[in-house]
């Protein structure tokens, strides 16, 4: 049981699944991503290190994965636009959550909002990596 | 020349390519992408396949398969019949001397390989050296990269400038007592750069170096007489020729072929087997192990017969408009940049649009039904050279029309506009 009242995952999804939901076609699903990947703050050139690099072929994508206060906070960045506004997307449902509740969470928006597709060939960009690894870095602190 | 929309009146010669008729052969550009038309310019990746040569694979697996030199019965030796005149077609349009020079690969990074592979061997020790181009698709470096660590062997890189003009005179000083083969790329894959190979060949030859080109992006663009050129090995792929994919050439001088070792070992490239010793078959099944892609070099042949029924020169002319003018038309743009400046380029266009990631371009792009290639293109030295992290990629083929090029040039429009520095005024909240 969650002792405070911040808004699960779920919730967090349905609630970008009923954004997306108003953007009439792809150029305004990108416009929105662009717009939110404008607003990310970039992770510190510093932060881009190898160890936190997930290469893809195109897009190159960082991760770097900590701990607050039994909570997870993820920082992460693209060379990409498109794509850091995905990670924009991500970091909204994830950052903050329990390390158990993201271990075991369905990232479904991906789908619903058809953004899978941008996700797929692993080759092409590190989106499909970096939601893996996130979800690994939280297995990892479960017990933490 | 006269242009009137996509098709063309022409003035002097008697053959134009009638490209909206043209367009009705390949059935795959009829079809929508993201609810628009599809606009294929990816085709330095590979080219759509005409009806002639989709209905000659399917010819083939409905009446004719079976495999070849193999079987006496009738089905066998139709195959066999129908793919060593595949070979003699293909001997046609390079103009190789005999068959016995043609080895069908499964494509130009196979052929290449397999030379790598068999010249290595036998031909390449400790302290040889290798010569690439600065901008060789990976499939021309990788391979002679593993064989010269392999053999401890240097791997040497004849360098091109800015402007994409391969530096040929420093060929005379890059080449030593040591250096055993040249490998380079006819037109790069990314600058639509033509070498000047006629040139490399020349002083290599002086020095008594042998050459290997990749031909991959070459062979749609222009004629190539291997004869002519004088070239020891010559690679490319069928499905950048509107053949199949899995199949492709070497071509290799009869000389060559003749005391290079076998690649693979196998079915169908030995005269005999003895418990310790093998006799393999003479050229070029030697080269041939295992069961061929039949269909593949059909396809082939079938793609060549197409060309030459339009005219290749017809074919060749027509790309060259449209690339002159989505030359003209890119270089008009504020804020991109186009890479290399050969006084003509074949086939593919390469730039990057200011402060856009080109895989942003490349995604949106093709959610307005356009197909571009993004990356690094298999060609990062080359990347380096630049100082870039990738490239969008315009690559053209025989059914492009300038109204495709002007959709190029709009969607990079478009892409400025979502990817630009200003926010946009599109809120959801």
């Amino acid at each position: 049981m969650r002792e405070d009242a911040s808004i699960s995952i779920n919730e967090i999804q349905e609630q970008i699944i009923r954004e997306m939901a108003r953007l009439d076609d792809w150029m305004e699903k990108y416009e929105y991503l662009i717009d939110l990947g404008r607003d990310l703050p970039p992770m510190e050139t510093a932060l881009r290190r190898d160890e936190y690099s997930i290469a893809g072929c195109q897009s190159q994508v960082w991760l770097m994965p900590r701990m607050r206060d039994g909570r997870m906070n993820y920082v992460a960045d693209s060379d990409a636009k498109i794509t850091r506004g995905i990670i924009a997307l991500v970091l909204r449902v994830l950052n903050n959550q329990p390390p158990r509740d993201i271990a075991a969470a369905e990232l479904y928006f991906l789908d619903r909002t058809g953004l899978r597709s941008n996700l797929s060939p692993s080759r092409a960009n590190g989106l499909a990596a970096i939601v893996k690894q996130m979800k690994a870095a939280a297995a990892a602190r479960m017990n933490t | 020349m006269v242009f009137t929309g996509t098709t063309y009146k022409k003035i002097n010669t008697a053959q134009v390519l009638d490209v909206d008729k043209v367009r009705k052969d390949f059935p795959i550009l009829a079809r929508r992408v993201n609810g628009r038309p599809l606009i294929y310019l990816d085709n330095a990746a590979t080219c759509q396949k005409p009806r002639a040569v989709v209905k000659r694979i399917v010819d083939f697996y409905t009446r004719n398969n079976s495999n070849i030199h193999r079987g006496v019965h009738a089905l066998s030796e139709r195959a066999s019949g129908e793919f060593e005149a595949a070979r003699e077609t293909v001997r046609q349009f390079l103009n190789a001397r005999s068959t016995r020079e043609i080895v069908f690969t499964q494509g130009t990074t196979d052929a290449i390989n397999l030379v790598a592979d068999s010249f290595g061997a036998d031909f390449l020790s400790k302290g040889d050296e290798i010569i690439v181009s600065g901008m060789e698709h990976h499939s021309n470096v990788l391979p002679w990269q593993r064989i010269c660590a392999r053999r401890q062997a240097a791997l040497k890189v004849l360098p091109c400038e800015h402007n994409g003009r391969l530096r040929v005179e420093d060929l005379d000083r890059l080449i030593t007592e040591n250096t055993k083969l040249i490998a380079l790329v006819y037109v790069s894959n990314v600058l639509g750069v033509r070498n000047p190979v006629e040139e490399v060949i020349r002083r290599a030859r002086a020095r008594g170096v042998p050459v290997l080109l990749d031909g991959a992006q070459a062979v749609a663009h222009f004629e190539v007489d291997v004869r002519a050129l004088d070239c020891d090995f010559f690679a490319f792929s069928g499905h950048k020729l509107y053949a199949d994919t899995g199949i492709g050439v070497l071509y290799g001088k009869e000389q060559w072929l003749r005391i290079l070792p076998p690649y693979r070992t196998g079915g169908g490239m030995v005269q005999s087997v003895g418990p310790e010793r093998v006799r393999y078959a003479g050229l070029p099944l030697k080269f041939e192990a295992g069961t061929m892609h039949v269909a593949g070099a059909l396809s082939l042949e079938e793609a060549i017969h197409y060309l030459r029924k339009l005219g290749f020169d017809s074919v060749r002319a027509h790309q060259r408009r449209l690339m002159d003018y989505a030359e003209g038309r890119l270089r008009a743009l504020d804020g991109v940049t186009v890479y290399a400046s050969p006084s003509r380029r074949y086939g593919a266009v390469s730039f990057t649009i200011d402060g856009v990631h080109p895989y942003d371009a490349g995604l949106i792009l093709d959610k307005l039904g356009i197909a571009v290639r993004s990356g690094t293109h298999c060609a990062e030295p080359l990347m380096r050279k630049y100082g870039v992290g990738g490239m969008v990629r315009a690559s053209f083929a025989l059914y492009n029309t300038r109204d495709e090029v002007d959709a190029l040039i709009e969607g990079i429009r478009r892409v400025q506009e979502l990817c630009g520095e200003c926010k946009s005024t599109r809120s959801l909240q």
